[in-house]
């Protein structure tokens, strides 16, 4: 290895031959399109030509009322999907993988891959398949209900302004719970014996072992999923848009950023499609995300303890 | 050991938990299946009972497959995933070849930009990527796709294979560097064959989004010639609204192919997430 990188060798091909395809072809079309969408927000569309007009698109969407009402309800809506996210999807998940990994249970692989189905399915055919269920029409949903006679809960929750937002975070849990169950499930299962037997000696067993010797452990995982939910989350589209449309509905009450950058960009029913305008709330959007990820790598990770074994 | 096999109650508890929650996850899946092969009467009156000689009906399917252009929806469908799947793990090995095997002056600095793509996504790209095939006539064609979908698979393929390179042993390069094979042959026939288990489970991350992606189908490739599956399908639901055993029918043709990949390649999957490559 080293006698191939001694400098003052001649340049080495091999290594610009393996790298270039990749580079290339991400440079190409992630790269430069993501430069090209941050600078295009600082442009306006003026006589047919592009004019550069500075920060004057985003005080448009903070300050104008035409764009500002949408974005800050977007972006309220996709804040809520996220806490449902992150309260729902990671505890039920940490409470899945911590049942499966436990060694003497059985049919563990079944209940795994079952529980993993969802994720796989896209989200048209989750997106229509709930709307089916919990469609009054049908009457599934009701049907389900009166079992745990709960039938009087019931309401039409994806019409309704009021639940549908929350019914969609909730599918939307019920589609990605795999993941968190799956990345917890391998961190618990690298957990060596021995720290475990160490605890059993010591007498920490049952729920306690798992509050103070497991989820300790494990905390870096889920720091990893809820950074990889607040990414899936800011940046989510297609859910919301086969279940209920480019508009949002009822009257924008899931709308998030996903959808309002899309009706920008292409216009929807009377407004024209801006796309100086799609790409000032991409670049929000790259902003909030960016922002995420710096928060998780400078100040979470850092702070969370890793242990060697 | 762990908190739930204390004891049979435990145990019990577990498995009640587990239950639950895997008919949570199964039920809208088998209930769209089950209903697609009934009548509309039965779908109604009974959704939640298997399709009875009485209720059993194939009008969905039939409507479906008359009306849609599904077999040809699911090659560009096809086409696309293995296109740019191919294209990810040649590339991708390459590259995590490139990073892992050698060091040169800016490797970590590449490997950076190279993983700047797995936290942030290519769809925030879309604006300037439409004027980009707007500008290189690739609209409505499936190279669009495949570049994009390119793209966005090997940040997390270069990241992953690198890591596995890693794990190639020195010797056996090095062996074939003194037997006098290029870099080339030694890339190809002495460290892909040995990675090839962590090939398949990033392939297995790749397709899967690839596969389900309506964003960039409806964006860059929305003609009739061009639409995915998962596109087709969209559009297909939006116009039967109100014919719910073509809708049932195309879901389930929607599920099966899916699912019957999952169900080969599930064991692979999960030991990629397991083995802890995905960290």
């Amino acid at each position: 290895m080293a006698a191939q990188t001694r400098p003052k060798r001649p340049f080495h091909w091999h290594i610009a031959v393996f790298l270039a395809p990749a580079v290339l072809v991400y440079t190409a079309i992630m790269i430069l399109p993501l430069a090209g969408t941050l600078q295009l927000s600082l442009f306006r569309n003026v006589d047919q030509s592009q004019v550069f007009v500075g920060l004057d698109n985003f005080r448009t969407l903070f300050g104008d009322p035409n764009w500002s009402v949408n974005f800050w309800n977007a972006l309220r809506n996709n804040v809520w999907f996220f806490i449902i996210h992150m309260l729902v999807q990671n505890p039920v998940g940490v409470l899945l993988a911590a049942l499966l990994s436990s060694p003497k249970l059985r049919f563990s692989a079944f209940y795994r891959t079952a529980i993993f189905v969802p994720t796989i399915l896209s989200f048209v055919i989750v997106g229509f398949a709930w709307k089916l269920i919990l469609s009054p029409l049908w009457g599934v949903a009701p049907h389900l209900l009166d079992f745990v006679g709960l039938k009087s809960l019931f309401t039409p929750w994806l019409g309704k302004e009021q639940y549908a937002l929350t019914a969609l975070s909730l599918i939307s849990v019920w589609q990605f719970i795999g993941i968190p169950m799956m990345l917890i499930y391998a961190a618990l299962l690298s957990i060596p014996e021995e720290v475990i037997e160490a605890a059993e000696c010591d007498g920490v067993t049952g729920l306690s072992q798992f509050w103070k010797i497991k989820l300790p452990l494990i905390l870096p995982s889920i720091g990893i999923i809820s950074i990889l939910t607040f990414v899936g989350n800011f940046n989510a589209f297609d859910l919301i848009y086969t279940a209920q449309g480019a508009l949002a509905g009822p009257n924008y009450s899931t709308d998030i950023l996903g959808t309002f950058l899309y009706r920008a960009f292409f216009g929807f029913q009377l407004q024209v499609g801006d796309p100086n305008m799609g790409a000032t709330i991409a670049t929000i959007m790259f902003l909030i995300i960016l922002g995420g990820v710096c928060v998780y790598l400078f100040l979470i990770q850092t702070r969370l303890r890793r242990y060697q074994f | 050991m762990s908190i739930a096999t204390r004891s049979l109650p435990r145990a019990i508890g577990a498995h009640a938990i587990l239950l639950t929650y895997t008919a949570i996850a199964l039920f809208p899946v088998i209930l769209v299946i089950m209903n697609s092969f009934k009548s509309r009467a039965g779908i109604f009156g009974a959704p939640l009972t298997p399709p009875a000689p009485k209720t059993f009906d194939l009008i969905g399917y039939t409507t479906v497959i008359g009306q849609g252009d599904f077999i040809h929806y699911f090659q560009n469908s096809l086409v696309v995933t293995v296109g740019s799947l191919f294209f990810v793990l040649l590339f991708g090995a390459m590259a995590a070849f490139a990073l892992s095997e050698y060091r040169f002056r800016g490797n970590t600095l590449m490997g950076l930009y190279l993983a700047l793509g797995i936290m942030i996504p290519i769809r925030l790209a879309t604006v300037a990527i439409l004027q980009l095939m707007v500008a290189s006539g690739l609209v409505n064609t499936l190279t669009a796709l495949i570049l994009v979908y390119t793209a966005q698979g090997l940040p997390l393929a270069v990241f992953i294979l690198s890591e596995f390179m890693k794990q190639v042993s020195d010797d056996l390069k090095n062996a074939g560097r003194i037997d006098g094979l290029s870099e080339y042959t030694i890339f190809f026939r002495l460290v892909v064959p040995l990675v090839r288990p962590s090939m398949a489970t990033v392939a297995v991350f790749t397709m899967i989004p690839i596969w389900n992606d309506l964003w960039f189908p409806l964006i860059l490739a929305p003609s009739e010639e061009t639409k995915t599956v998962t596109l087709g399908a969209q559009l297909f639901l939006g116009q039967f609204v109100t014919n719910w055993n073509a809708i049932l029918a195309a879901l389930s043709l929607a599920i099966l192919p899916v699912l019957v990949l999952y169900v080969i390649f599930s064991r692979q999957l999960i030991r990629g997430i397991t083995s802890g490559a995905v960290k």
